[in-house]
């Protein structure tokens, strides 16, 4: 880093504005402060932020809503169990064995399904836009993490992508080798455990490709990507620790903040 | 600058009396070799297999691991150091182009060796362009890994290799999982890297016609241990030729035997037709479409084509495995017996004695913990008697030279042990039409003439077969018909006897 960079490693690839560990980190304070709490102003403020910020930087598009899909879902039934099961108080509106649904289980639950969806819909929207090859920079350059814990970490998630395509190609070879027409149960963990073998058969001999390009030598790594954290990054970070003020402010002053730690 | 992969001086190899053996076995995989190897050579190293041409390769890379993972004697050095402690002096390539591509994006991935062994940030990226550009892939360093054909991941890990600037170029059957155009681009790809830069070369393959015009030195280890020829590739070969082809080794001049020519000719009999056929592996994304062609009784059809053209997933459908996409496939009723037309829509067990399967990579379809519970699979999804499954299977295990194995793990053959038990599951439910995908893929010399013999003799015996296969010798030996498959655009067959 000493000498000048020439031109070419300039354009090399496209660094991302913002560093992936900052969107990593940015969700934690709104959620420490969710955490602390249980109620639906604080979990519905968290919502209207949350979204906000996401709306403001493009992130909201239309991939993002599909992939999130399962935390759309997730969120009202999680609300709905609370609703059914949850502390039963005040006005009782219908029971039927152990359900119970009450004025407060229906507040529980509203403010339930509000917090899933605060925590987790901003979460999963900025890790889906996140490189897993940058946060290995990330995570490695600035959180200091061991650069042969990500870098085996980030090699292995790229073995995934293969799979399922491994996972359809053993599910025609069984259909091929005539035992696909019963036992689907033991079907499903035997080609579980098959796909496991293959998996550390792939895995051991691309440990076995990293080794021969110097992975795990003594010698001190370089980094190809500069990994650093800018101007974006410290707005990102104010932004986030203001989300989790403003949470709370909110809280406290429409006098529902209901702190749950030691209850 | 650009296109110059920068001079790093060639390494010499020397070896005193040196052995290895992994850490479970007990018998030593190399054993009291004695090698010297001069900066700047170019080494084709031979063997049969289980003389250690691997374990060799793997030590002179220093990727064999330390005391846990076996014991070593001797002495093995590169340019006077053990190669585990001067990491990046060599570079190795690996056979399988999925197994070695550690990285997302092509830049990143190139990059990775000289991260490693801590090249300084902006001399990286300079290397990375010159790799890519002298292996011929000039692609933006944001490229995704993932979109790259076979031969082009192998130049990518030739690449990789290049920018940590090696004296030593080490390359493990780097062409074996090629189709022809790809293992062109590869060994072509060596050839100016080792014009510009001068590097020693030691390759491993058992197709010797492809390095041939590369190297200048061969060397033949013995499966006992130590050196059965060593000198130049015209010496070598022709003192050793015999020996060599026995061995598995593809000595050119020297075509694997096979049995003679057909002697029946189709009987034309239609067992499976195809009209207006579309494949796909995912629902609306067809790979083929238009396809008409039948598959006749005791006719050999070989599905040819590049890369990428759909010849598996046409090969799959054929085999009742995957559902056309649109368009017809239908059985006939010697075929059919009983049952219904469409071969996708039978039932699993249905498809043992009417269609067989072998998979391109024969660790897919293994499911039993030894190789003769492998075959009992099929006979007792038959509802086959103990006595006739026995009878069967001890048929099966002899043709095929698997009787010794029969109580090894399937998983622990070699390759083409593993290939001949993936025909062998096929086979022992006596199907009509056998459906086989690229069989011949990185098989050795004998292997190879195993194969086409097996299934010469299997069409004479009334079975039909189909194959996807870029290998043109198995072609020209038994192929009676041959439709070449293209990218995207479907083209007809060309019906090769009618």
């Amino acid at each position: 880093m000493s000498d000048t960079a020439p031109p070419t490693a300039a354009v090399a690839v496209s660094r991302p504005r913002v560093n992936p560990v900052t969107k990593l980190f940015a969700p934690i304070p709104a959620t420490v402060a969710l955490l602390l709490t249980l109620d639906w102003v604080s979990a519905a403020t968290a919502l209207a932020c949350g979204l906000l910020l996401l709306g403001a930087t493009g992130l909201l598009n239309r991939s993002a809503w599909l992939r999130s899909v399962p935390v759309l879902i997730g969120a009202p039934l999680t609300g709905l169990s609370m609703v059914l099961y949850g502390a039963p108080s005040g006005t009782t509106y219908w029971r039927f064995g152990l359900i119970h649904v009450t004025e407060g289980s229906v507040e529980i639950g509203i403010a339930t399904c509000l917090r899933v969806l605060a925590i987790a819909l901003p979460a999963v929207i900025l890790f889906l836009s996140i490189d897993p090859t940058d946060l290995a920079d990330g995570l490695a350059q600035i959180v200091r993490l061991p650069a042969r814990f990500v870098l085996g970490a980030l090699a292995a998630l790229r073995m995934l992508s293969l799979f399922a395509d491994d996972w359809r190609q053993l599910e025609l070879a069984r259909r091929a080798r005539g035992v696909a027409d019963r036992g689907r149960v033991k079907r499903f963990f035997g080609q579980a455990l098959a796909l496991l073998v293959l998996s550390i058969r792939r895995g051991s001999k691309l440990s076995t490709a990293m080794e021969a390009r110097g992975f795990g030598s003594d010698v001190r790594r370089t980094w190809a990507r500069e990994s650093s954290l800018g101007g974006a990054d410290f707005v990102v970070a104010i932004l986030a620790l203001l989300v989790g003020v403003i949470i709370v402010s909110v809280s406290v002053a429409t006098g529902s903040w209901n702190v749950v730690v030691g209850a | 600058m650009l296109g110059r992969p920068g001079a790093a001086s060639p390494a010499a190899v020397s070896i005193r009396d040196w052995g290895w053996r992994h850490a479970v076995r007990t018998a030593w995989a190399v054993r009291h070799l004695d090698l010297s190897i001069a900066p700047g050579e170019r080494v084709l190293l031979l063997g049969p297999s289980g003389a250690g041409k691997s374990t060799l390769i793997h030590a002179l890379a220093g990727v064999l691991g330390g005391d846990d993972e076996g014991e070593q004697e001797g002495e093995l050095l590169v340019d006077g150091d053990p190669p585990a402690r001067v990491r990046g002096r060599s570079g190795l390539v690996l056979q399988d182009p999925d197994s070695q591509v550690i990285l997302a994006r092509v830049g990143d991935e190139v990059a990775f060796g000289c991260e490693n062994i801590g090249v300084p940030r902006a001399e990286i990226w300079h290397r990375v362009r010159a790799a890519l550009h002298a292996v011929g892939l000039d692609l933006p360093l944001g490229h995704p890994t993932s979109r790259l054909s076979g031969g082009q991941k192998q130049r990518l890990a030739l690449a990789g290799v290049l920018a940590m600037r090696p004296g030593l170029l080490l390359l493990d059957e780097p062409t074996a999982n090629l189709d022809p155009a790809g293992v062109a681009e590869v060994r072509d790809a060596v050839g100016r890297v080792l014009d510009q830069t001068g590097a020693t070369l030691v390759v491993i393959e058992h197709r010797v016609s492809v390095w041939l015009p590369l190297i200048d030195r061969v060397i033949v280890l013995a499966p006992g241990g130590g050196i059965l020829a060593d000198g130049s590739p015209e010496a070598v070969l022709a003192d050793r030729g015999s020996e060599l082809a026995e061995a598995g080794v593809w000595v050119p001049g020297r075509a694997p035997q096979v049995a003679p020519a057909r002697s029946i000719r189709a009987s034309g009999r239609t067992l499976l037709h195809a009209s207006e056929l579309s494949v796909s592996r995912q629902q609306g994304v067809p790979v083929q479409t238009g396809l008409t062609f039948s598959v006749r009784e005791r006719e050999t059809m070989a599905i040819t084509g590049p890369n990428g053209a759909g010849k598996s997933t046409l090969a799959l459908a054929i085999a009742g495995l995957l559902r056309p996409e649109a368009g017809s496939l239908r059985a006939a009723d010697i075929l059919r017996q009983g049952a219904a037309p469409e071969p996708w829509s039978w039932r699993s067990r249905e498809l043992l004695t009417r269609i067989g399967t072998v998979f391109q990579d024969p660790e897919h379809q293994f499911l039993a913990s030894t190789v003769r519970a492998e075959l009992e699979v099929g006979p007792r999804a038959l509802g086959l008697p103990p006595a006739e499954t026995r009878a069967r299977i001890d048929d099966v295990l002899a043709r095929l030279r698997l009787t010794a194995l029969a109580r090894a793990n399937p998983f622990t053959l070699s390759g083409g042990e593993k290939r001949r038990l993936s025909v062998a599951t096929a086979l022992v439910t006596r199907p009509r039409l056998l459906v086989l995908d690229e069989p011949t893929f990185g098989q050795d010399a004998r292997t190879w003439a195993e194969l086409v013999t097996l299934l010469s003799e299997l069409r004479e015996a009334g079975t039909s077969i189909v194959a996807v296969s870029h290998d043109r010798e198995f072609v020209d030996a038994l192929a009676d018909d041959v439709m070449e498959l293209h990218p995207v655009r479907p083209v007809t067959l060309a019906e090769a006897g009618t």
